[in-house]
Formats: structure tokens, C-alpha cells, sequence
């Protein structure tokens, strides 16, 4: 279950964050735009491991002492970030890979919307509901 | 994907209705042109998105171009693209010799001067696609006999 989780448009603008009402939201966005930094160097990293298999998740980007940051790019550099709770080890990577598999699946559907401009922020309710499956629920 | 025929009757009615919509009929030949194609444009960010989704990440621009040409080309006129030509510095050629969207219209030079028309919406899908990969373009068909057709994708360096 997840903390935060934040769409990031190729240009490096957030389209669509998420995080827990309750807790400090701007150390949230902070979390989100270093890691940025990590996601960029991760992309560009092509030259040093070509037997990585080039794929769309790029799994733990870096753990904080409280929060682990994981990321995914999509073919149209657009930039998936979620953050979980350390304490949460319960978490496998296969989760948080469907999570991104679905994120990327609402995403797309988003896309597709003819109403939906891209570069705008997601204001889809779908899309909504699918991250609030997934957020940790609120006490 | 969706099936050819009412894809082709949908773009043929399209066309048809931009022309027929716009007031001042030939005289605006090239405002309605750009409506088929940015059109077109719209449509291919959506669609590469959805064809992007299980692929793995492209590692350079010729990879993008035979991604175009083969999948993507697939999934819209049903078949691959027939020739890539390239210079290797920024333009590629790209060939079909049975177009599908003018194969209805005719089998040699007849209707030539109506191809363009015909072929805003692809170039501006083509278009799309690429700039949503992140490669921004210009792109050009011509027809020389018809239903074979070039489109000519110019990359521009930002």
C-alpha cells in the first residue's frame, strides 16, 4: 500500500500527486522531485548494462530512513513514482510491479480520453479510484 | 484493433465533412488540411500510448522508426511498411506500395490531385506517434501512382 504516488510528465512536471492527507504533503513532493534525479540517471545508464533488459520498471530508485521510493518510465517518458512506508516490509517486488502495471493501464486509458489534453493534469475520477485502491487507507 | 472497413468509411466521412463544413469550399484547401492532421495528431499520442505499454524501451531513434514501421503500421493499416530509407541525418523515407486508405480510391493516376486529402490524418498520426516518443517531426506524403505512397518524416534537433 502506498504513501504517495505521483505521475510525472516527460518535461518534469508533476501531472497528478497523491499522498496521505494526514502527513506533511510538501516533504512528499520533495521526496518525489529528488528522486527525479535518480529516475533521469537510471534512463541514461543504457551505455553500462546492456544486459539489462531495457525494461519499463526501474524497481527501487532509494530508500530513505523512512520511505522507499519506486520508479517506472513509460516509452513516452512518462515517469511513475511511488513511496512506501520502510516499516511495510511486507511489500514484494512483484506488488509494486502490478502496481505500476496498473497505474500505467489507467494512464493510458487516461490518454485516450478525447477530453483529456495531453500535458494537462489528470482530472479523470478513474483514475482517481485506482490510485485510492492503492493508497494506504486513511485512518 | 478496431477492424479496416469502418475505419476507412469513418476517415472517407471525415474528410468529406471538413470540406464540406468549411465555408469558402476549395479556397480554404489547406486550413481543412491542417484540421485532418492535427487531428491525425491527436489520435496517434493516444494510440502510442496504448502500443507502447509492454514494449521495452527504445535505445535510439532508428529504433523508434522500425518500431513505426513495423508494429505501429500493423496495428492501423493491417500491414508493414514496405521500405525505410534514411540518410542518417534526420530524414527518413518510408514506403508503402498498397497504402489501404487509397487503395479504395484508385489503382493508377486517376484522382491523384484528391490523394492529399487523403493522407493529412495518416501523416499527422505518424506525427503524433513520434512525438509522444519524444522525437519531434515534420512529416510529408506524396503519391506518385496511386495506392503507392512515401511519407517523408523530417526530425527536428530541438
Amino acid at each position: 500500500m502506498a504513501v504517495c504516488i505521483a505521475v510525472i510528465a516527460k518535461e518534469n512536471y508533476p501531472l497528478y500527486i497523491r499522498s496521505l492527507p494526514t502527513q506533511n504533503e510538501l516533504k512528499f513532493h520533495y521526496t518525489v522531485h529528488t528522486s527525479l534525479d535518480v529516475v533521469e540517471e537510471k534512463i541514461s545508464a543504457v551505455g553500462k548494462s546492456l544486459g539489462d533488459q531495457r525494461e519499463l520498471y526501474l524497481g527501487l530508485l532509494y530508500p530513505t530512513e523512512d520511505y522507499k521510493v519506486y520508479g517506472y518510465v513509460t516509452n513516452s517518458k512518462v515517469k511513475f513514482v511511488i513511496v512506501v512506508d520502510s516499516s511495510n516490509t511486507s511489500l514484494r517486488d512483484n506488488e509494486i510491479r502490478s502496481m505500476f502495471r496498473k497505474l500505467h493501464n489507467s494512464f493510458t486509458d487516461v490518454m485516450c480520453n478525447p477530453f483529456h489534453n495531453p500535458g494537462d493534469t489528470i482530472q479523470s475520477k478513474a483514475f482517481d479510484g485506482i490510485v485510492s485502491g492503492m493508497m494506504v487507507q486513511a485512518a | 484493433m478496431a477492424d479496416e472497413a469502418p475505419f476507412q468509411f469513418l476517415h472517407n466521412e471525415v474528410i468529406q465533412y471538413i470540406y464540406k463544413s468549411a465555408d469558402s469550399g476549395d479556397t480554404e484547401h489547406g486550413r481543412n488540411i491542417s484540421t485532418l492532421e492535427s487531428m491525425g495528431f491527436r489520435v496517434g499520442q493516444g494510440l502510442i500510448e496504448r502500443l507502447t505499454k509492454d514494449t521495452a524501451r527504445f535505445k535510439d531513434e532508428l529504433d523508434i522508426m522500425k518500431f513505426v514501421c513495423k508494429d505501429f503500421w500493423t496495428c492501423v493499416f493491417k500491414k508493414q511498411i514496405d521500405n525505410l530509407r534514411t540518410n542518417h541525418q534526420g530524414i527518413y523515407v518510408l514506403q508503402d506500395n498498397k497504402f489501404r486508405l487509397l487503395s479504395q480510391l484508385s489503382a493508377g493516376k486517376q484522382y491523384l490531385e484528391q490523394a492529399p486529402k487523403y493522407l493529412a490524418f495518416s501523416c499527422g498520426l505518424v506525427r503524433g506517434a513520434l512525438s509522444n516518443l519524444g522525437v519531434k517531426s515534420i512529416v510529408t506524403a506524396e503519391v506518385s501512382i496511386m495506392p503507392a505512397c512515401k511519407f517523408q518524416i523530417m526530425i527536428q534537433k530541438m
